[in-house]
């Protein structure tokens, strides 16, 4: 997929760069959040690693993988259970300060939610 | 050290080789630290001694690409098992019985492990099994007869068994300014019953160590190794023949530090890729439904007591 992206990039770069002022939309469409108070997980990471809102917001994560996660806050403020694939889980973010938090299933997964 | 890891790779190559070749599997016999492998024969009867066998990563309730069906394959395992002409002692579980710690999924592991000929199963948890509430539900399933947070040992004509648990309060990983490492973890209290429960025995005793993660560091990208392993393999240091068999990443891998042999055991559910090759550690999803046997099975060892060493049989379920 990733590798017919680029592909696709590099044919539209030589042809002349007429469609370059498309690819990032297309890019983010493909692997990231486009909501801001979205976070995918998709391929062991969550998507974006930092994400800023203000107080008061509601945070969603969407599981794009076939593998469980988990949203666990590193305080224990806030946690979800094993989130299967396409499971979503939101909190509201009152306090400022910044949110560290990583899936209990597999550690080497980090994030972390900036509230201002 | 690099003449073992050459040594190690040297064996792994006639390993691949006696597979082709043998197409069942291959004992790995140690003596003296010193790996080996011949044929194994079906029906050869040991002289004197024990076997037991391994299994891991059921992940009982897992039902995706490239299998819809863990159940059925871990039933197949039990089969295999009870066809064995050298019956086990007892089973090993290296964790990752279920996979989301449900009540129903430990239910359906436990009636598909009573299957089994010998009755007596060894259980270990995976963070699958302990990661929604702190293993109290594996606990109170399985945790009778452990110590602290499920840790166990055991003794069995000579050879000593120690079960320890490194999947409970993972810590999170070195992203975002955070200072962990994403491993497994023994704890001080788990460690600090292990000095103590190996004090007493003569160093010639036989020690098997097994936990869910492995003990050795294999792939820190993906979080594969303990943190305290050392500290835990440092009380082990003084013993002539130590073998540490471990689960988590779904397929075989050995390495021979010292008297230390590590083992890694297949999965009965999927495969994992082999470190690095795919973007993530996830189940590896194409695989052909002809092939997937291939690539899960279950590992038996046996203990021949005059010749003092452990004898290691990978063997996939087809």
């Amino acid at each position: 997929m990733l590798g017919r992206t680029k592909l696709a990039l590099l044919i539209a770069l030589a042809v002349g760069g007429l469609f370059l002022t498309e690819q990032p939309s297309q890019s983010s469409s493909v692997n990231a959040a486009t909501n801001a108070d979205e976070v995918i997980i998709q391929n062991f990471t969550f998507q974006p690693a930092t994400l800023t809102v203000k107080a008061g917001t509601k945070v969603t994560w969407i599981n794009r993988d076939d593998d469980p996660h988990t949203v666990t806050d590193t305080e224990k403020r806030f946690g979800s259970k094993a989130l299967d694939t396409g499971d979503r889980f939101s909190t509201e973010f009152t306090k400022p300060g910044t949110y560290n938090y990583y899936c209990a299933l597999h550690p080497k997964m980090t994030a972390q939610i900036i509230v201002k | 050290m690099s003449d073992e890891s050459k040594n190690n790779q040297i064996e792994r190559r006639s390993f691949l080789k006696c597979m082709a070749w043998a197409g069942t599997g291959v004992v790995w016999a140690m003596n003296g630290g010193v790996l080996s492998s011949f044929e194994l024969i079906a029906g050869t009867k040991r002289k004197g001694g024990f076997s037991f066998v391994q299994i891991s990563d059921s992940h009982i309730g897992f039902n995706k690409d490239p299998n819809h069906d863990v159940t059925k394959t871990l039933e197949e395992a039990i089969n295999k098992i009870n066809a064995l002409d050298d019956q086990p002692a007892f089973l090993l579980h290296t964790g990752d019985i279920t996979h989301l710690a449900q009540p129903e999924q430990f239910d359906t592991a436990s009636q598909v492990l009573k299957t089994a000929r010998s009755s007596q199963v060894y259980y270990v948890p995976g963070e699958h099994d302990v990661f929604s509430d702190d293993g109290s539900l594996y606990l109170e399933r399985f945790g009778r007869g452990t110590q602290g947070k499920g840790w166990q040992s055991f003794d069995y004509e000579g050879v000593h068994f120690i079960g320890l648990i490194n999947v409970l309060n993972l810590k999170q990983g070195s992203g975002t300014g955070l200072g962990g490492s994403g491993f497994g973890q023994l704890g001080q209290e788990q460690l600090a019953w292990l000095e103590k429960d190996v004090k007493g025995l003569t160093s010639s005793t036989p020690v098997v160590v097994f936990a869910h993660i492995p003990l050795w560091t294999i792939y820190p990208e993906w979080g594969w190794g303990t943190d305290d392993s050392a500290q835990a393999l440092s009380y082990l240091k003084r013993f002539g023949s130590v073998s540490v068999l471990n689960g988590h990443i779904h397929q075989v891998m050995q390495k021979v530090e010292g008297n230390v042999r590590f083992h890694t055991a297949f999965s009965t559910a999927f495969p994992q890729p082999a470190p690095g090759t795919a973007p993530a550690p996830g189940p590896i999803k194409d695989v052909p439904a002809d092939k997937l046997r291939s690539l899960l099975g279950l590992t038996a060892v046996s203990y021949v007591q005059n010749r003092s060493s452990l004898a290691v049989v990978d063997s996939t379920l087809g």
